[in-house]
């Protein structure tokens, strides 16, 4: 009995030190440079997995990402349980000011959400913005509508109703979607507007990326929205969209880094959707990093401030290489440049990281 | 004298250990107790902003507009109610003769033992798989049938999402119709078949009246798992934020609205809202287990 009791002694002891050495990681993360922490948007996940492993592999810093979601990474950062977060929206000001301290916005790569379609034949499609606005809001339903067939002479199109097919779940390709389509229908812009989820007025929700690309292939005369890289893997066609300069605009990963060579304003927080650039592909977003400019908060190290600012700058810099075999739109020249700039800002005590 | 003080120390041992075992027994009896009560407890604490800033609108409105602000659940209570419903519908027939086949006409021997393993094993299997077997399997057979009774063809909604939850319920109807019958005395049994009753007449005037209780808490039991089924629904109802108008209408549950949006919710009233709908959906299936649970007893005694 005795000899029992021990042994469970020794093993709730055991349980206990493994308690503790796990709870005491976060916080000896915390003053090591050699590991940092990150948590946010899942539209470039598979992206920055490749980028840090190559980090670790080069630099010997390993850094832990969770794709938690733009909304939680945004939260994780607020409570400062993280050194950078990640999030496909740029900070609305609201949101801004409800943080703790000034966030800095860097983009790493560009996204884009592509029209994808099922019509028996699979003809090639060709979409101008009030169309797209006018399908996702339930008033063109027949794909041989004459708006439809005016547009595309040339494409068989049949005499069937179309099902609208969005995001059930909240997302960032939602909201850049909606951002699109707000700027371009007055309509839209009053309701249902533009967020991560909506009330939408017609068509059916699917969850996640693969959950609408899906639900596209099986169901004939529907059409949706989704990330390019689902588009080029599933292989399902998409349309391709008139830009604001009047040229129909198929989306690549040229057209889609194409679509930032605009002037961009201080902060980098800008919404690219409906560019002015003459051959970019209009329904575009960058994806953030967002880290603090004060980085001397709780207990941090300088150490541990200046691994944070050395990695977002080999991101936007030698990581860049690992985008397009991802099917990630790497950013242009001019906004790599904005960029830099904008991380010179980030301090510790008053002093540069970089 | 020496023999008795060892024989009061060996029993002041035992009483001791029979103490602490008892101490540790009530212990995590009440830390679950605490746990449930702890849980309630932050749904509501976290649920207050949206309960103050929306108040009962959030029960009666049937807009969910993340955008503009405006949060009323009844589609997602109407969705959840509809789908269980039916899904139960479906279901206890299916229950009903399984549980009678195994309970009473073969409680023993390898086929009976198959049968009683394959519907648990119903019950073990992943949520998510049954939404893939729906998405592939059920959604293209309802597309036909829709097609063919001039409905949207769209595969996806409240009666594809109540057929699949319908086969996810039946082990835990099942397996409680199947316990019940077979506590049914043989004596009343016996006396029946001696006053020369055939055996439908014995299931139908012996067995039903005796399980009455038993089986309406096989059908609140699965009633609650319905009412709580999050991925396969999620993956085959359509996930539309409206009252649903037919059969065949998509719509939505409290929790798969959850599971969408709780990662991306920004915003405090939002969020809260979703924490909200969690707290509606935890009373609706206390209230229902506890119908159950007092079915259970007065069967008991």
């Amino acid at each position: 009995m005795m000899k029992i009791n021990r042994k469970i002694a020794l093993g709730f002891a055991g349980l206990l030190a493994l308690l503790a050495f796990y709870v005491n990681q976060p916080v000896s993360a915390q003053g090591s440079s050699k590991e940092l922490i990150g948590a946010g948007a899942t539209f470039p996940y598979p992206l920055y997995s490749k980028m840090f492993d190559a980090y670790h592999k080069g630099k010997g810093v390993q850094v832990n990402y969770q794709s938690i979601g733009s909304g939680g990474g945004i939260k994780q950062l607020e409570n400062k349980t993280v050194d950078f977060g990640a999030s496909d929206a740029p900070l609305s000001d609201e949101e801004l000011k409800a943080m703790p301290g000034q966030v800095i916005h860097i983009p790493t790569c560009l996204g884009a959400v592509m029209i994808t379609y099922n019509i028996p034949g699979n003809p090639k499609l060709k979409l101008t913005s009030d169309v797209i606005a006018d399908i996702f809001l339930g008033k063109i339903t027949k794909w041989n509508d004459k708006r439809l067939t005016s547009l595309n002479p040339t494409a068989k199109l049949p005499d069937l109703a179309i099902t609208v097919i969005h995001r059930s779940d909240g997302s960032g390709t939602t909201y850049v979607f909606s951002d699109y389509l707000s700027k371009v229908s007055n309509i839209w812009k009053t309701k249902p507007g533009t967020g991560k989820a909506l009330d939408w007025p017609a068509g059916i929700g699917a969850k996640g990326n693969e959950g609408v690309g899906g639900m596209v292939k099986q169901t004939p005369g529907s059409i949706g929205y989704v990330e390019l890289a689902y588009v080029i893997q599933n292989n399902i066609s998409a349309a391709t969209v008139k830009n604001k300069s009047g040229n129909f605009i198929e989306a690549s990963l040229k057209s889609i880094s194409a679509s930032a060579a605009v002037k961009l304003p201080a902060d980098l927080r800008v919404s690219l959707t409906n560019t002015d650039a003459k051959d970019g592909y209009p329904i575009t977003s960058f994806t953030y990093i967002l880290l603090y400019e004060k980085q001397n908060y709780g207990d941090r190290t300088m150490e541990k401030a200046k691994g944070t600012v050395e990695l977002v700058t080999w991101m936007i810099t030698k990581g860049q290489q690992f985008a397009e075999p991802l099917l990630y739109a790497p950013l242009p020249k001019e906004a790599a440049a904005a960029a830099n700039s904008r991380l010179k800002l980030v301090n510790f005590n008053g002093k540069p990281l970089m | 004298m020496q023999l008795q003080v060892q024989q009061t120390r060996i029993i002041r041992r035992l009483k001791i250990r029979e103490a602490l075992f008892h101490k540790t027994l009530s212990l995590s009896a009440i830390i679950l107790i605490i746990l449930l009560f702890c849980m309630f407890l932050t749904l509501l604490v976290s649920s207050l902003p949206s309960i103050k800033a929306l108040g009962l609108k959030f029960i009666y409105g049937n807009t969910w507009d993340p955008v503009s602000g405006e949060f009323g659940a009844l589609s997602f209570l109407v969705g959840t109610l509809l789908t269980s419903l039916l899904a139960l519908l479906i279901s206890t027939p299916f229950s009903l003769t399984i549980g009678l086949f195994l309970g009473e006409y073969y409680p023993k021997g390898w086929f009976s033992a198959l049968l009683k393993n394959a519907v648990e094993l119903l019950a073990g299997i992943p949520s998510v798989i049954y939404g893939f077997w729906g998405i592939y399997f059920i959604v293209p057979i309802v597309r036909s049938l829709e097609m063919k009774l001039g409905a949207p063809p769209i595969g996806v909604g409240i009666f594809t999402a109540s057929l699949v939850l319908s086969i996810m319920i039946i082990p835990f109807s099942a397996s409680l119709i199947r316990l019940v019958i077979s506590m049914v005395p043989v004596t009343l049994k016996e006396a029946a078949y001696s006053l020369g009753a055939t055996r439908f007449e014995v299931i139908r005037y012996i067995i039903i009246p005796y399980i009455r209780s038993g089986l309406s808490a096989g059908i609140l039991l699965a009633l609650g798992r319905a009412l709580g089924e999050t991925m396969a629904v999620t993956m085959l109802i359509g996930n539309t934020q409206a009252l649903p108008h037919s059969l065949f209408a998509t719509g939505d549950t409290m929790a798969s609205v959850i599971a969408n949006q709780f990662t991306e919710a920004t915003g405090k009233v939002y969020f809260s809202a979703l924490i909200e709908i969690g707290l509606f959906l935890f009373v609706v299936t206390t209230i229902i287990n506890i119908i159950g649970r007092n079915i259970i007893k007065r069967f008991e005694s």
